[in-house]
């Protein structure tokens, strides 16, 4: 049974997701010079790490006439809800908040970033970033009612939405082997709340970066780390809702916590260069036309399973 | 905490109507929103806070999208306001919060004689849908049927501009294509 920790672990969130999201990052340079031919090496490994000094004494960027109320609210809004939303995850026996609506406060905090990308694509005043915040409200309108009859999916089969108990109703089966269409659209809207990968559109090169293009110094460090940030917390994530959480056989539950934590962002981190940029526009149709029949239907499954317990 | 959110829902709504941008605006609305999600948290009601904060926040971003786009001058590049006529609309804002401010303490409210229930939220839904879900079903079809239909007069395309005069064009001659290829 999944144990609510002491107030101050709270503190310890933070730090925990922190050395996932770097452990991907790093993974991530790794990928990146196997692709140009590079030899692997430490050095190679710690290239995206050692932006981050360059980052941090970088000057920012100022533009004509910005709002910069709204773009720093909007820079700081990302990382912020990766780690508000990293706050309900349970770690092997123990979560930092054993709330009763784990799933809807996860989903709420993933939502916060249309706000911030929103505000952080306005405040710049600068026609690409401005573009790059409204491509994110219409991925947004694209990918979240899929990923919320995912939340559904998982939630119905558990019949709470406390996050514990989600993982602790998966001790026989998981929901990723009887419920696979919503962990599949739950993985690729990972990729879409945090912009990564297929759904880089609203940070696209093609845009100049979109909401990057303005953004340097400490500023584009806080975004470019908190998108990073919410994506390690929606792996981490998936690993409650559909992996069973820290249950398994023979290693202690915290282990198998991280094992399956780092098997999901392997995965993600992987699938990220491997999958082509998708247009809002596309995946808004496929998303509604076929996503949103899928999910429901498979929505459905976990309620007939209810009503014959 | 209760004095906190509630300072920032009354504060963040006077403020939509102090700024003179529309994103401004609609931000200062949705911290207010927010605020108010969260006091329905403090008062226990978990679910319904979080989906307040998780509806509202999809909802005003949706909003400032139509705001910017509609109102003549969304960047408050020249100044802007988000009221009509001042001094009337000031009264009567004013009186309507201090006739509602002033109900909270003059109603006389029934008194606690037992503990709280395990789940408030049930409580509540049961007390205000129990009776009328039936209603509310009913209400619920009319309203989506509604949408569906205005979608449905209000759009100037029908499916002899999409699959031309026999209807046998194919793929749709769509303004955007999809990503579906229907």
């Amino acid at each position: 049974m999944v144990t609510s920790a002491p107030l101050w672990s709270v503190l310890l969130v933070p730090l925990v997701l922190l050395a996932f999201t770097m452990t991907a990052v790093s993974a991530d340079a790794l990928l990146a010079a196997r692709t140009a031919g590079r030899p692997l090496s430490v050095a190679v490994c710690s290239e995206t790490l050692a932006e981050v000094p360059r980052l941090l004494v970088g000057q920012r960027r100022t533009t004509l006439a910005p709002d910069a109320l709204l773009w720093r609210m909007g820079v700081l809004t990302v990382p912020a809800c990766g780690v508000l939303a990293a706050l309900v995850i349970p770690f092997g026996r123990v979560t930092a908040s054993r709330m009763d609506v784990g799933v809807v406060w996860f989903n709420a905090m993933e939502v916060f970033t249309w706000a911030g990308l929103w505000m952080a694509g306005w405040g710049a005043n600068s026609v690409f970033g401005l573009i790059g915040g409204y491509r994110f409200v219409a991925q947004g309108l694209a990918y979240e009612l899929p990923l919320m009859f995912a939340l559904i999916s998982v939630a119905t089969g558990a019949q709470s939405l406390n996050i514990a108990d989600i993982a602790a109703a998966q001790a026989h089966l998981w929901f990723a082997v009887w419920m696979p269409v919503a962990f599949v659209v739950y993985l690729a809207s990972v990729y879409a709340f945090s912009f990564l990968g297929p759904f880089a559109y609203p940070a696209s090169r093609d845009l100049a970066g979109g909401v990057l293009a303005e953004l340097s110094g400490v500023d584009r460090l806080v975004l470019q780390g908190g998108r990073w940030l919410l994506f390690t917390a929606g792996a981490g994530m998936a690993v409650p809702l559909f992996l069973g959480g820290g249950n398994g056989p023979l290693l202690p539950a915290w282990a198998w916590s991280t094992v399956k934590t780092l098997g999901v962002l392997a995965l993600l981190v992987w699938g990220r260069r491997r999958l082509p940029t998708l247009r809002a526009d596309r995946y808004v149709e496929l998303a509604w036309v076929v996503l949103i029949p899928l999910t429901i239907l498979q929505a459905l499954l976990p309620a007939l399973v209810d009503l014959r317990k | 905490m209760f004095w906190v959110l509630a300072l920032l829902a009354a504060g963040g709504g006077f403020l939509v109507f102090r700024f003179d941008s529309m994103a401004r605006a609609t931000i200062a609305l949705l911290v207010s929103f927010v605020a108010t999600g969260g006091l329905l948290v403090v008062l226990g009601l978990g679910y319904l806070g979080v989906v307040v904060i998780l509806m509202m926040i999809m909802e005003m971003i949706i909003m400032a999208v139509f705001m910017v786009a509609y109102m003549m001058n969304p960047a408050g590049l020249m100044p802007m306001a988000m009221y009509h006529n001042k001094p009337a609309s000031l009264t009567i804002s004013i009186t309507t919060f201090v006739l509602l401010g002033g109900g909270i303490f003059l109603v006389r409210w029934p008194h606690r004689d037992s503990a709280p229930p395990a789940d408030p939220t049930l409580q509540l839904g049961m007390a205000l849908m129990g009776p009328q879900m039936l209603t509310m079903m009913t209400l619920g079809f009319a309203l989506f049927a509604t949408i569906v239909a205005t979608v449905v007069l209000a759009t100037h395309r029908g499916r002899y501009d999409r699959f031309g005069d026999d209807l046998l064009h194919r793929p749709a001659a769509d303004p955007v294509p999809g990503g579906v290829g229907r």
